[in-house]
């Protein structure tokens, strides 16, 4: 239905001819920015009622105590659930470790609440269709555990800044919400939310229709197709800095593929657009000793990695 | 009445900050509205999401901006 509405509107009411570049780069324009805007805001809002239900404080007390294997695993299912914002990174992670959740364990939910997050999964699954999209959360939550047992076993409790044992935690009793709060909540946020990231994804899409419209077939092959042993590790490094644009990134991510791109890099791209990102990594510089920094960034990187080699050797 | 704004200076800390003020004024009552930006107060709170409002020493919410009305009913 869409799909006839996107043909209508360039083909019938602009009259451009199908086939051209400029009508075909248009329509996938017009096209993927319907349905995606119409994907973000359903479910937007409904992730946003889930997470009223998800305070941090409450995945904390869930969290708290649990060893590791059973406790990584269920950070990075809460990191899900549970909203997030990099903005309060500082006090969430101080909050986990003080209440005895072990530093492998925040680390999984560290790693996992901003990789599976709603925008990204609804821009996979709307330009990518739902396997790539559950392969896409099923890895980033493997990613997310593998890293957080690494960072636990290597014992690291003396990297995290000293202050940060010292701190004195209240047990906050935060007011649960009800459900009509939950819903307000839920359509602030969404409006909050659409307002900060449709520029990226009208820039994204637009981009995105122009390589579709106009770039030749296959001319990614060349450059960053199966053979080049250097194409995952620097789709991971392009991937970091452009954090917070996820809506913007998925769009051309998506062109590129059908251009060439094997699933493995392009998988391991937007897992370092999304998981790792310099702003945040300033963030948590308040919390975490340069090594720990250090190691945090590497081996959720490393583990991005072989997942992007991974998805290209089998699929 | 004393109201504490937690939240470490992002974007949304200044807006629960304005439409906190303006809650104030407009509910006729008398009381102040400060910031607070330092880590140690907020995690007292045990507030791991900001931005929050404190209320004579009682978390209202946390890691959400709340509209002018919906302040004004917790004042």
């Amino acid at each position: 239905m869409l799909k006839s509405l996107a043909d209508y509107i360039v083909f019938t009411l602009m009259g451009l001819t199908p086939g051209t570049h400029l009508g075909e780069a248009l329509n996938f324009f017009i096209y993927d920015t319907i349905k995606i805007f119409f994907l973000l805001t359903v479910i937007i809002f409904v992730v946003a009622v889930i997470r009223s239900s998800f305070p941090p404080e409450k995945t904390k007390r869930i969290l708290s105590h649990k060893r590791l294997y059973v406790g990584n695993v269920l950070a990075a299912l809460l990191g899900i659930v549970t909203p997030f914002c990099s903005c309060s990174a500082v006090p969430l992670f101080i909050g986990f470790v003080e209440s005895g959740v072990p530093l492998g364990v925040t680390f999984s939910f560290l790693v996992s609440s901003p990789m599976v997050n709603e925008v990204a999964l609804i821009m996979l699954w709307g330009l990518f269709g739902w396997r790539i999209a559950l392969i896409y959360i099923a890895t980033g939550l493997l990613v997310a555990i593998v890293a957080g047992i690494v960072i636990g076993r290597l014992k690291m409790e003396k990297y995290v800044q000293d202050y940060v044992w010292e701190m004195q935690v209240g047990n906050g009793e935060i007011p649960v919400m009800s459900f009509r709060q939950k819903l307000d909540y839920a359509r602030e946020y969404t409006t909050g939310l659409l307002k900060k990231i449709w520029p990226y994804v009208v820039v994204g899409v637009g981009i995105g229709g122009f390589i579709h419209g106009y770039a030749p077939q296959d001319f990614l092959v060349r450059y960053a197709g199966r053979d080049n042993p250097f194409a995952v590790p620097l789709a991971v490094l392009i991937g970091v800095p452009l954090y917070s644009n996820a809506a913007g990134v998925i769009p051309i991510v998506h062109a590129l593929m059908e251009k060439g791109l094997p699933i493995g890099t392009t998988l391991a791209f937007m897992m370092a657009v999304t998981a790792l990102s310099l702003p945040e990594a300033i963030i948590l510089k308040n919390v975490l000793k340069n090594r720990l920094l250090a190691v945090f960034f590497g081996t959720v990187a490393g583990a991005i990695i072989i997942v992007g080699y991974l998805f290209n050797a089998i699929l | 009445m004393k109201i504490e704004i937690l939240g470490t200076g992002c974007a949304k800390c200044k807006t629960l900050y304005e439409n906190t003020k303006k809650a104030l004024e407009e509910s006729g009552k008398t009381g102040e509205v400060v910031k607070v930006e330092d880590i140690p107060t907020i995690m007292r709170y045990g507030v791991m999401s900001t931005p929050a409002l404190v209320i004579d020493g009682q978390v209202k919410f946390s890691g959400k901006v709340a509209s002018v009305g919906e302040i004004m009913g917790m004042l």
